[in-house]
């Protein structure tokens, strides 16, 4: 790497050498740590969980760890539960975000008009966004328990089930359990994003808008979703990315069951690694998510180039 | 303007049901821990038991081994915090205040850690750390940890730097100070709410997090709090008052950071809006 | 307290040249004013000599030791900024004391030096106070306090009062000014405000586009501006000018009709010049001497009169003291005094 801090004016730097060096070196030295953090424990073992994929590494077998060129990939290609696995993921992120999103912007709306009590409210409503994911994935597996929670009497007492039964062990219905609670979990997060964005568009534009006789629905489209879209788009990207990575909810609540029904990627990879122990299967499958994942960006990106050339 | 009422009214009503929706599970987490056994089946779906008991906070306080698992988790997320935040400091400064060559290479690498799926790196991570001893460590995790949350870290900080005038600084220097000690005496003090929900975010992360501890871990010595929970829960899955008290405790840590964080959430927290 | 010399100094980012070779030289206890425009390099180079920012080339030397390369904490000089960068999280004494306290002088010292630079400055009850808790005029005086409590080679100011109003500003200028009498001490004074430039300056410094313009007197400026910018920058309202050609030994405007003046002789024939007369000097006639000009807007300023005139289709304006000239509508005779008149070559310098 050339080190060359001071990008000003450095063709005719006649500084001491040494006191260049130093100055150069600064901000190399304070983002030292942070960087030697992620390289030596996300960088190497990103590089060395790619070589996996292509070798057969099983913890208990001591006589793994050859090369084995594509089997895995053969393997992954014959594997039903794999693309039963992908097809879950799809429900599961699509109705994840979206309602999260839609839910999160209403209430966003709500709570960016000044009411008595909006700092209590505020902080009643993001509350979810403070409980840790396991802790949210029981607290809804509990939900969802006949015996233990109120959810299948009333679901039962509405006429929407036949008697009080578990969603969650029932193959039909099991992946709305962990869409509930990744919605309940997930709505703050949007809120407070789209609140932010909110705040920030000048206040005058709505009452010029309201001079000019822009009624509520008016100003929502005109002025609102123009100035929010940038937040929208950047936010659904990365949080489409992320809820896909996300297995914590699923491995709690369903463990992937009832018959892998549950089971997104995600959750394979870690069921893969953590119960059959199999380092180089699973590599190969997230290998395969990964690579997933990037043409999924690539292709956003390209859209978002395809429509700013339109304009 | 006359006021009208129907849109006040349908707005309450809406904020009403989302308090409700959000606030539900945890009442009926806390309304379970405190009801006694023999009322639990009894009182089935009644939103407040006849009669209330401590027993259950007891039970789990005394004999069983979350008490270890708090104190590990304790351990292992108040580290990761202090770790984390010193090193997000020094990054986040260094993005914020100076122009080098590398700063896109580093941001770029920064966030593409928070797109690719961490459950990748649990097998390779899982094989370093063995032969060094450092699985079933509770050092391991405060490792591991620190490095998933010094990216998403460094953002926060340096939207955090980014607010403080580099007058400040540049004033300091012509008033005698070198570079770090500027950095020390006038810009670290004035960040320190930044600091204060950097650690609170990385606690609570470090608190949460379950894959890479079930998997790095094994045995109660060294459990972490959820860790500890959901073997309880596959155990002794029949004592539900005692699982839920178990959870309002494991609230506690998530609860106080929530209270410290409140009033920079909305102001804070979207600089860095790139991971939940 | 020391002199400043700046030699063939120079400044680019990257490839973008923002100062070409600026000489200077700083008399020890001079107060210079650096003036011009937004983007004219003014800022850069005040900052270049308190050391935040590096020097591409040439030299700056304090006190006759080159500093090119010393940090700005050892280069011993004081500093006000435009928003004051009062350190938020310490009370008016702390702020004043904070270099002192770097330098690790004794307590003693410290509390004599902030307590006479609180006196000095109307700060005494304020010390214990937080910036937050100030007025603008209040933080103003601290940045100041700052600066002096440490006797320092030299002040620099950039652009102090610009966030005060109108009547502060005004106010700090005065002190600024006494302030200097009283401590000597070589101060420069960056700002975009003609007024404080006039006002303060032992000597301007008018700079643009990063090229030195014109050093001189306050008054060497107004009376012998060097050239079409130092001309229009300097006073208010703005000088006006006129094209004009020089033919048959004298000036003419573009209709043909002639104008006096004393031209230099080595003026070449039918060269076209530019003609500068400032408002304060045009002349109202009623006698029917000077040319007619069409009165199109009419400012009261209270003090004076703006008068907004179409001469030839050129705007022009005039500033009289006179009230009469409020009651004027239609067509006004003006005239140029001769000894009024400022005169410029094609290249935009003074001639004559």
């Amino acid at each position: 790497m050339t080190i060359t801090a001071d990008t000003l004016g450095r063709d005719h730097d006649h500084r001491p050498w040494l006191t260049r060096l130093a100055h150069a070196c600064e901000p190399y030295l304070y983002s030292a740590p942070s960087l030697i953090l992620i390289v030596v424990v996300m960088l190497v073992p990103l590089v060395i969980g790619i070589s996996y994929a292509f070798r057969d590494i099983q913890l208990l077998n001591p006589f793994s760890g050859g090369f084995i060129g594509l089997e895995h990939f053969r393997e992954l290609s014959r594997d039903a539960a794999f693309y039963g696995a992908l097809r879950n993921t799809l429900w599961w992120t699509g109705a994840s975000v979206l309602l999260q999103f839609v839910f999160g912007l209403i209430l966003a709306l709500l709570l960016d008009k000044p009411f008595w009590g909006r700092g209590l409210v505020q902080a009643l409503v993001f509350i979810p966004w403070a409980v840790p994911s396991f802790l949210a994935g029981l607290n809804w597996a509990w939900l969802f328990n006949p015996v233990i929670g109120p959810l299948p009497h009333w679901l039962f007492g509405l006429g929407l089930m036949s008697q009080p039964g578990n969603i969650l062990s029932d193959p039909q219905y099991a992946m709305w359990g962990p869409i509930v609670a990744n919605v309940w979990w997930g709505i703050p997060f949007f809120a407070i994003t789209l609140l932010a964005a909110l705040q920030a568009i000048p206040r005058d534009l709505y009452e010029a808008a309201s001079i000019d006789g822009a009624n509520w629905f008016q100003r929502f489209f005109s002025i609102t979703l123009p100035f929010l879209a940038p937040t929208i788009a950047i936010t659904v990207l990365l949080r489409t990315v992320w809820i896909s990575n996300f297995a914590d909810l699923i491995v709690v609540m369903t463990g992937g069951g009832p018959a892998d029904r549950t089971q997104i990627v995600a959750s394979y990879i870690f069921t893969q690694a953590f119960k059959a122990l199999d380092f180089g299967y699973a590599s190969a499958i997230a290998l395969v998510l990964l690579v997933l994942l990037l043409a999924y960006s690539m292709l956003i990106i390209l859209l978002r180039q395809t429509l700013l050339n339109k304009d | 303007m006359k006021q009208s009422l129907l849109p006040t009214v349908a707005h309450r009503i809406a904020i009403l049901c989302y308090i409700a929706f959000a606030l539900f599970p945890l009442f009926w987490l806390l309304k379970v821990s405190v009801t006694p056994n023999d009322l639990l089946y009894s009182e089935g779906v009644r939103m407040w038991p006849s009669r209330t008991t401590f027993d259950h906070y007891a039970f789990v306080l005394r004999h069983s081994s979350f008490p270890t698992f708090f104190k590990n988790s304790l351990i292992v997320s108040g580290s990761t915090a202090v770790v984390v935040t010193v090193c997000a400091s020094l990054s986040g400064y260094a993005l914020s205040r100076f122009s080098f060559r590398a700063k896109y290479w580093i941001v770029a690498l920064m966030l593409l850690t928070q797109m690719f799926p961490l459950v990748m790196l649990v097998a390779p991570i899982f094989k370093i750390l063995s032969p060094l001893g450092l699985t079933n460590s509770l050092t391991g995790l405060v490792f591991v940890y620190s490095a998933f949350n010094v990216p998403f870290a460094t953002f926060l900080m340096q939207s955090f730097f980014d607010g403080i005038p580099k007058d400040l600084e540049e004033a300091a220097m012509i008033d005698g100070a070198t570079k770090f000690t500027a950095f020390r005496q006038i810009i670290l003090p004035l960040t320190l709410p930044g600091i204060a929900a950097t650690l609170g975010f990385v606690f609570t992360a470090a608190w949460s997090e379950l894959l890479f501890a079930l998997m790095l871990i094994n045995g109660n010595a060294a459990a972490t709090f959820p860790v500890g929970l959901l073997t309880f829960v596959s155990k002794f899955s029949v004592d539900f008052g005692q699982m839920m008290a178990a959870g309002v405790l494991a609230l506690i840590p998530a609860g106080l950071f929530f209270l410290l964080i409140q009033r920079y959430l909305v102001q804070g927290l979207t600089a860095g809006a790139v991971k939940g | 307290m020391a002199s400043i010399e700046i030699e063939k100094l120079e400044k680019s980012y990257g490839h973008v040249s923002v100062l070409h070779g600026i000489d200077l030289d700083i008399r020890d206890g001079e107060f210079i004013v650096l003036v011009g425009p937004s983007g004219c390099g003014k800022s850069t180079l005040l900052r270049m000599i308190a050391g935040l920012e590096g020097v591409s080339k040439g030299e700056i030397r304090i006190a006759g030791n080159r500093v090119n390369d010393l940090h700005p904490k050892d280069r011993d000089i004081a500093m006000v900024f435009q928003s004051y960068a009062l350190y938020p999280h310490m009370n008016v004494a702390g702020n004043m004391s904070y270099s002192l306290r770097l330098r690790k002088t004794a307590k003693e010292k410290i509390g004599a030096a902030v307590a006479g630079a609180a006196a000095k400055l109307g700060l005494e009850p304020l010390l214990e106070r937080r910036p937050k808790a100030l007025s603008g005029g209040q933080r103003q005086r601290v940045a100041m306090g700052r600066a002096i409590v440490r006797q320092p080679k030299a002040f620099l100011f950039d652009e102090p009062l610009s966030n005060l109003d109108a009547r502060l500003r005004e106010q700090m200028r005065a002190e600024i000014k006494k302030m200097h009498a009283d401590l000597k001490a070589t101060s420069i004074y960056v700002t975009h405000d003609q007024i404080e430039a006039m006002t303060l300056a032992d000597r301007i410094v008018a700079m643009h586009g990063g090229v030195v313009q014109q050093v001189g007197s306050p008054l060497d400026l107004y009376d012998r501006p060097a050239n079409l910018f130092v001309a229009g920058f300097i006073g208010s309202p703005g000088m006006n000018f006129l094209d004009v050609t020089y033919s048959g030994g004298a000036l003419r405007l573009k209709d043909g009709s002639q104008i006096e003046a004393s031209v230099p002789e080595s003026t070449p024939e039918g060269s076209s010049l530019t003609l500068g007369i400032r408002p304060e000097h045009v002349v109202i006639t009623s006698d029917g001497r000077g040319r007619r000009a069409l009165v199109e807007l009419i400012e009261p300023t209270g003090f004076g009169i703006i008068l907004h005139l179409s001469l030839h289709g050129i705007a022009f304006k005039v500033f009289t003291l006179d009230r009469q000239a409020l009651a004027v509508t239609g067509e006004i005779m003006v005239a140029f005094p001769a000894e009024h008149i400022h005169l410029f070559n094609d290249e935009g310098k003074r001639i004559g």
